[in-house]
């Protein structure tokens, strides 16, 4: 046989949020260079909130990323209040989880329809799939549309939320399009079923690299917004020592930081919460697993797309659970006090992405004196970095063209759906 | 999608379009894509060629340039005036291309190694005071907003290719909030830019009860003395006011004459 030459280089890959190159080169069946390079401009968030007053940080931080800023809203928001010992009302934290579940449901389809499926179905975008697969497109947009009008109920606004603030909402949902709401999330859910039949359908490749997976950790349920955290390593920490479980670094092939733990890398995101915290997840999302062959602890990173389709039915019942908790009780006060002291706050909220962290330290004023954000796809870069080089290893062992070995790579990258402008911030 | 329109019995003619990002959040081009009802439509009024973040395919040979994000580095100068030079019409997407954003509020320091360190320490990374695209290149034309309001956007779009005027509202936000019957913010003791800012988002914020932080710019009819003589009278402290005004950047005219006259520090 042949010995295998290729030569793949991406520069600025698209249909991912960010920009990143992919340079892969294999000489005579010998792999002489595979790498993920982070090109993206840093704004430096870090540096913008110094010597602001506390109300600014949520409102600021939500624009580290126009996806997830629902996410970075709500663990700006949960750093304050930690910080200044504030405990939020059943009432809030329970439409903050509404909003964060909508956020996942809204980013994950935009993620698994818009970004990842086109490869799937042989295509470059999801333009020519309005003509080829219409149906398709229509239950994406559905999906999507749906989740997006709960946010802009509950939180004011799809992205970069009005309504959320230190200690609560400055407005409640209307109760009468709440139950609306539950309705078309009822409805909404043979959707799910049809998204799973054609994930079905769907040839993921079988590449396997084994890696330590890192998220909150579950007491009761599968965890989206505070708590302790876990590795499938066997680590486990507290909220507040999340330095010891990022462990940030710098590398010459990135402007964003890095991450590692256990191992040479880790890996956050839909597949390590599945991984740590699957026996919480609703039946109908288990069984959505099942089907499409996803079970713990599984260390193939094409397989985060299916993690989060079977998220997406999981955030789908629970919201719906929610709605009913909410609609059920009358509303209290919307907005508790504020008493600003100094201190140190951490938030971790699980992102469509993965666990993200904000850690902010406050003067007896309520001023910032520093801030720092951990995000999901700074923690996934050198675990991206190392599957591609474990990647091209497997594209020379299984003697694929430059085509396939290019397609593959995308493939990989875009399965992370990373975030690479939020990762830079 | 390839049937021929027509508007007023002339010949509509679908334009190519590229979308582009420099330093931003990417939440201004996901606003086209939030518009899931009219999603599709939309797209069939135009030829979509260059969208990194939605399609594989790109091409350099568009009509209309949309351009979301600062300058922040020498890199996107240089796309940018690539961008300029490809492009017949160049559209300043969001507050970022318009004003700098939210990015420029690194610029008040007015020390960027004290800006690098601060993030990454002694790890070398290259950053330039954060510009809008005006700073660099002629804009055609800018939609405001922090994101950017899909509606205007459809509409400002729609009258562009079928070359209908755009206009944008000279009057502040009040106009829209008293239109929706809000409640004042400054009633319930919550500062708002309201009275300064341009209209055009139909009083987004404070319709969700939330002060409004000035994303969009300065309206051209505002009376800026005689809004922060309310804000004094209705004991609102400066350091507020400062924060939302310094925000976005489309009001750094009057930060810099406020910073000069309190003798304040950024
Ligand atoms: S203007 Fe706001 S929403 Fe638009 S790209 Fe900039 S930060 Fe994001
Ligand atoms: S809430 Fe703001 S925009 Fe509305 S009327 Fe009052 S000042 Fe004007
Ligand atoms: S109300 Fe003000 S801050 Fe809100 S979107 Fe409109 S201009 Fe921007």
């Amino acid at each position: 046989m042949k010995k295998l030459t290729c030569n793949v280089d991406i520069k600025h890959l698209t249909r991912v949020e960010g920009h990143g190159n992919i340079k892969i080169t294999i000489q005579d069946g010998k792999v002489a260079e595979a790498r993920w390079e982070v090109v993206e401009t840093p704004r430096f968030f870090e540096a913008m909130l110094v010597g602001k007053h506390y109300e600014n940080a949520p409102y600021i931080c939500g624009r580290i990323c126009g996806i997830c800023s629902i996410g970075h809203t709500l663990a700006s928001i949960r750093t304050v209040e930690n910080c200044f010992g504030m405990e939020p009302s059943t009432q809030t934290a329970k439409l903050r989880l509404l909003l964060k579940h909508m956020e996942t449901l809204q980013s994950h389809i935009l993620h698994v329809y818009f970004l990842a499926a086109p490869d799937f179905l042989g295509v470059g975008s999801v333009l020519p799939l309005t003509q080829s697969h219409p149906d398709v497109v229509q239950r994406a947009l559905r999906l999507k549309l749906l989740a997006n009008d709960i946010c802009d109920e509950v939180g004011g606004r799809r992205l970069h939320p009005t309504r959320t603030v230190v200690g609560g909402f400055t407005m409640l949902p209307d109760k009468y399009r709440m139950q609306q709401f539950k309705s078309r999330l009822k409805t909404c859910l043979p959707d799910l079923t049809d998204s799973a039949e054609l994930f079905k359908s769907f040839a993921f490749p079988d590449f396997t690299r084994e890696t330590e997976f890192v998220s909150l950790k579950g007491v009761n349920d599968y965890p989206f917004i505070g708590g302790d955290l876990i590795s499938t390593d066997g680590v486990n920490k507290k909220e507040h020592e999340y330095r010891t479980m990022s462990n940030e670094y710098m590398d010459e092939y990135s402007t964003s930081k890095l991450s590692k733990l256990s191992r040479q890398s880790l890996a956050v995101g839909a597949l390590a919460r599945f991984n740590n915290n699957h026996v919480h997840l609703e039946k109908m999302a288990k069984d959505v697993a099942t089907m499409l062959g996803l079970t713990p602890v599984n260390h193939n990173p094409f397989m985060n797309n299916v993690a989060q389709l079977v998220e997406c039915v999981h955030v789908v019942l629970d919201a719906i659970r929610l709605i009913d908790e909410i609609l059920s009780t009358e509303y209290q006060a919307e907005r508790q006090p504020v008493t600003p002291r100094a201190g140190v706050g951490v938030g971790a909220v699980e992102v469509p992405r993965g666990i993200l962290y904000h850690c902010l330290e406050f003067d007896g004023d309520g001023r910032i004196i520093k801030g720092d954000c951990v995000i999901p796809t700074s923690q996934n870069h050198a675990n991206i970095f190392h599957d591609i080089e474990e990647l091209a290893v497997f594209c020379v062992e299984h003697g694929k063209t430059d085509r396939e070995t290019e397609l593959l790579a995308e493939m990989l990258v875009r399965a992370y759906d990373p975030c690479i402008s939020c990762s830079v911030h | 999608m390839d049937e021929k329109r027509t508007f007023l019995g002339v010949d509509v003619v679908k334009p190519r379009v590229g979308f582009f990002e420099l330093s931003s959040c990417e939440g201004c081009q996901l606003q086209l894509l939030n518009n899931e009802a009219t999603l599709l439509d939309f797209l069939s009024m135009v030829e979509v060629v260059n969208f990194r973040e939605g399609m594989t395919e790109k091409s350099d040979a568009y009509d209309i340039a949309f351009v979301e994000g600062s300058i922040t580095r020498k890199d996107e100068e240089e796309r940018l005036l690539a961008i300029r030079r490809n492009a017949t019409l160049v559209v300043a997407l969001g507050s970022c291309a318009c004003f700098g954003g939210v990015n420029q509020l690194k610029n008040r320091f007015n020390d960027l190694e004290w800006v690098k360190k601060e993030v990454y320490g002694d790890h070398p990374i290259d950053t330039q005071e954060t510009k809008p695209l005006s700073a660099i290149i002629d804009v055609d034309l800018e939609i405001y907003g922090c994101p950017i309001k899909k509606e205007e956007v459809e509409t400002i779009v729609t009258n562009l290719i079928l070359g209908k005027a755009i206009n944008h509202p000279k009057y502040p936000i009040c106009m829209e909030c008293k239109a929706r019957e809000n409640i004042c913010l400054f009633d319930l003791g919550e500062p708002c830019l309201g009275p300064v800012t341009r209209a055009g988002c139909d009083a987004w914020c404070p319709s969700n009860r939330l002060g409004c932080w000035g994303c969009r710019g300065p309206a051209p009819a505002a009376n800026m003395a005689q809004f922060l003589e309310i804000c004094k009278a209705k004991d609102i402290p400066m350091e507020r006011i400062m924060d939302r005004l310094e925000c976005f950047g489309g009001f750094q005219q009057s930060v810099e004459q406020l910073r000069t006259k309190e003798g304040s520090k950024p």
